[in-house]
């Protein structure tokens, strides 16, 4: 995205765009994606709340407790989590990298985005798995509230993580050996750090009031 | 001031562009003023459509037993009416305001993401196109502007109609909240030096609350269609009571998004009101922090208000109670805004211009509808009004006399700044007595026709229930307001028969896009001005202040100022968006879900989807090699 500079007060201003003034001092791309975050959990919140107020209205089966294997779906949540770790791992070396004012290739920032972006692709096979195996068992989307409502809940989110893995291979195997971005590499990174945590952190309320509600006695 | 009113501005070389350059120009404009005057005459063409359907509708109700229009034909009026004045006329012609003069307000050179801004625009005229375009297969949308489940389900709406509004709609959400990221980050971000936020016009701060209200709404309603599109899609039984589903919750999810969705509506027009009254009355705005304040309250409670709108779906006394206090609430912080409009007046030197005609009779409408408004906030009176035409009285006297007046305030007001043109003074006060003796003889015998029990969205009456006269007395002031339209619309047309004629400050105003000339050029400020008081311009003119004046501190005529250039991903993007979404159309079955058709959306939506990704790829790849 292109940013308008705001030069100084002088007409012939800074022609590098890419160190640019704002009032805040926060980058624009980042607040607009603050912004857009803000808005994605309205889009979560509807969601999660049309969950919460179809919850045990379901005339007929299966239930919850039929068909979750807590054990399988905490494995992949897991992994979500940590690939934050790694995430973390990937913006701290793009700082470090932009430090150093190095020409060489990132790989270090690179090599971290491949890990998220593989333990993301794992999750979502997970997910895959899960929701053919549910389907085997009976649950459908158009079967009973709890169907409609668990499919299109973790459906959404898991569109969000497929979403994540697919900006973090095209961030780490286009724009950057392409050197599509460049003076603010350390911020995009950063950006794209942003949107995976949201999605992880989304993922703890969903694993939460979905799955271990339905374990609590 | 009368050295900075001989710099007309004419962009010279804008003569001998053929017509062809000419449109490729717009079409791939990044220019937030350009995509300023689209948006806002977008909505002017919107309004006559809307206003069309709206002469249907009081033909047909003019006489009892009337024959004009069909039982159905009558849904669909009343549904795109509303549907189109909200969506594809209000909204728009206050993004257009919002895109021409919140940059300049604050100082800046443009958004701060361009081509997003384009894309919007482009995004939002391909959802408005094919919501109107459902006439091709033969039928509008009728199922109401609110969509209610389970009427907009596949049991009573079993066509391809209300797949256009429901599809539609998503388009025009997304484009809006594309265009929320970017104003509220232009806001935060892209100031002038010293303009803190509390030195912003109170203009630019009801954009900015409405722009919070766009991205924190419009998700929820999204959702809520989404549930609807697989319920008719797919089979699912979000909204169908026979298999669990509870059509309540598509009322609460819309509601949650439709009240603040009126703020969205009448908030610019607060806003534009703010900037008309004390230009005209030589005065300050009248306890500017409180009108504000008052701004920011109304958005924080518009959220928590929504079941007033729901209060006969019977949802206990304790829900009903607190609903209703909150609803009296928000007037108090509107009570503030009128008493500081009236302050701002009172004492100044009042100058009569067909803006400010339009500001006081907005002062004057909108409290009308207020009280009314209050009325409605206590359950046992809702129950008697619910459904009746003291409703219809009472929004259209808060977004007839209250938004769309205030929207052509702004219109006769800053017209000369984004055409370079000023408009009849003559020809506006003519409109605007026309708009409010229609408006008043349409709108206010409706409440009596209300209390007397005549019900909302029937398509006919009987003789002698005792609602002739006032529905006769509506159709006329109908036509009166058309009238009035006609004048504007002659008014706007012929500015453009004549040459630029607008001074870059033709009411003496005090706020920062009236230093730049009129039209503005394309970087707006050759020099950013630094700003120390909220009337910057003001206090240059008349208080010795700091110079911001672009005469003064960057000299006249042309400067080279390096903006963006033009782009023609946004648009590409766009069509792309669209085409997303409505593949849509193709997944329906014919009862519930059907394979085949399901892998025929799919099949084209993964085309589309994939050229929408290309295409924005392409769009991020010009910044590495363009820019």
């Amino acid at each position: 995205m292109d940013s308008v500079a705001h030069g100084s007060g002088h007409v012939d201003h800074n022609e590098e765009h890419h160190e640019e003034r704002t009032s805040l001092g926060v980058s624009n791309l980042k607040l607009a994606f603050w912004v857009f975050l803000a808005s994605d959990c309205f889009f979560f919140g509807a969601l999660i709340g049309t969950y919460m107020s179809y919850r045990g209205k379901s005339l007929v089966g299966p239930y919850p407790i039929d068909v979750f294997s807590v054990e399988i779906t905490s494995i992949s949540t897991f992994l979500l989590l940590m690939s934050s770790l790694t995430m973390v791992l990937a913006v701290r070396a793009a700082k470090i990298y932009k430090q150093s004012k190095s020409e060489a290739l990132p790989l270090t920032v690179m090599g971290w985005m491949w890990a998220t972006a593989a333990m993301g692709a794992i999750f979502v096979g997970f997910q895959v798995y899960e929701f053919n195996h549910f389907y085997h068992e009976g649950l459908t989307l158009q079967g009973n509230l709890f169907g409609s409502t668990f499919y299109i809940l973790t459906g959404f989110h898991g569109t969000h993580v497929a979403i994540g893995v697919l900006w973090l291979v095209i961030e780490s195997c286009i724009w950057i050996p392409m050197k599509w971005i460049r003076g603010d590499f350390a911020d995009r990174v950063d950006v794209t750090g942003l949107y995976w945590h949201f999605v992880d952190i989304v993922w703890i309320v969903i694993f939460t009031v979905v799955y271990l509600l339905e374990f609590v006695r | 001031m009368s050295a900075v009113s001989t710099q007309v501005e004419t962009h010279n070389h804008a003569a001998d562009q053929s017509t062809a350059q000419w449109l490729w120009s717009i079409l791939t404009s990044v220019d937030h003023k350009t995509i300023g005057r689209l948006y806002l005459l977008s909505g002017i063409l919107f309004f006559v459509v809307g206003g069309v359907e709206a002469l249907a509708i009081r033909l047909q109700l003019s006489v009892p037993n009337a024959d004009f229009v069909s039982a159905q034909r009558y849904n669909e009026l009343f549904t795109m009416h509303a549907t189109t004045m909200i969506f594809l006329s209000v909204m728009p012609m206050a993004a257009g305001f919002t895109n021409f003069f919140l940059p300049l307000q604050i100082g800046a050179r443009d958004v701060v993401f361009p081509r997003l801004n384009a894309y919007s625009y482009w995004l939002w005229l391909a959802g408005a196109l094919f919501i109107n375009s459902s006439f091709l297969v033969g039928a509008f949308p009728d199922g109401g502007w609110f969509g209610y489940a389970n009427m907009s389900g596949t049991q009573y709406s079993p066509g391809p109609a209300m797949d256009f509004w429901n599809i539609g709609l998503m388009i025009l959400g997304v484009s809006s909240m594309t265009a929320g990221f970017n104003f509220i980050t232009t806001v935060l971000n892209l100031r002038a030096p010293g303009m803190s936020l509390f030195r912003m016009p109170v203009l630019t701060w009801m954009f900015t609350v409405v722009q919070f209200l766009v991205v924190m709404s419009f998700p929820i309603l999204t959702i809520a269609q989404a549930l609807l599109l697989f319920d008719r899609n797919y089979g699912t039984n979000f909204y169908v009571p026979a298999k669990g589903g509870d059509p309540l919750l598509w009322q609460h999810l819309f509601w949650l998004f439709g009240h603040p969705e009126v703020y969205i509506l009448i908030l610019p027009s607060m806003g534009i009101v703010s900037e008309v009254l004390p230009t005209f009355s030589r005065k300050p705005l009248f306890g500017a922090p409180f009108v504000i304040f008052s701004g920011i309250l109304i958005g924080f409670l518009g959220f928590g208000v929504w079941s007033h709108h729901m209060f006969t779906t019977g949802l206990g006394p304790v829900a009903d109670s607190a609903f209703s206090l909150t609803t009296m609430l928000i007037a108090i912080p509107t009570a503030v805004k009128i008493f500081n409009w009236i302050a701002t007046m009172w004492g100044g030197k009042l100058r009569f211009t067909a803006a400010m005609y339009h500001s006081i009779g907005f002062v004057f409408l909108f409290t009308i509808g207020g009280l009314s408004g209050v009325m409605h906030a206590s359950p046992p009176i809702d129950l008697q009004h619910q459904d009746s035409y003291f409703v219809v009285a009472h929004f259209h006297y808060v977004l007839f006399g209250g938004s769309v007046i205030g929207l052509f305030s702004g219109i006769y007001f800053y017209w000369p700044k984004m055409f370079g043109r000023m408009l009849s003074e003559r020809l506006g006060k003519i409109g605007f007595w026309l708009f409010f003796v229609g408006m008043n003889l349409t709108f206010f015998p409706m409440h009596f026709l209300g209390v007397q029990g005549m019900p909302r969205r029937i398509f006919r009456y009987e003789d002698g229930l005792g609602w002739e006269t006032a529905n006769a007395l509506a159709s006329i002031g109908a036509l009166i307001i058309a009238a009035g339209m006609a004048v504007h619309l002659y008014a706007m047309i012929s500015s453009f028969m004549r040459p630029k004629d607008a001074p870059s400050d033709p009411w003496d105003a005090a706020t920062l896009e009236w230093s730049i000339a009129s039209p503005p050029h394309h970087y707006n400020f050759a020099v950013i001005p630094e700003v120390h008081s909220d009337r910057p311009f003001w206090d240059e003119k008349h208080e010795n202040g700091p110079v911001v004046s672009q005469e003064k501190l960057a000299g006249p005529g042309e400067h080279h100022v390096p903006m963006p250039p033009a782009s023609y991903w946004p648009i590409i993007a766009a069509f792309f968006t669209a085409g997303t979404f409505i593949c849509f159309m193709l997944g329906k079955g014919a009862d519930g879900f059907d394979p085949a058709a399901f892998q025929r959306q799919v099949m084209f939506q993964g085309v589309f989807a994939t050229l929408m990704l290309l295409s924005i790829l392409a769009w991020i790849r010009e910044d590495a090699t363009h820019r």
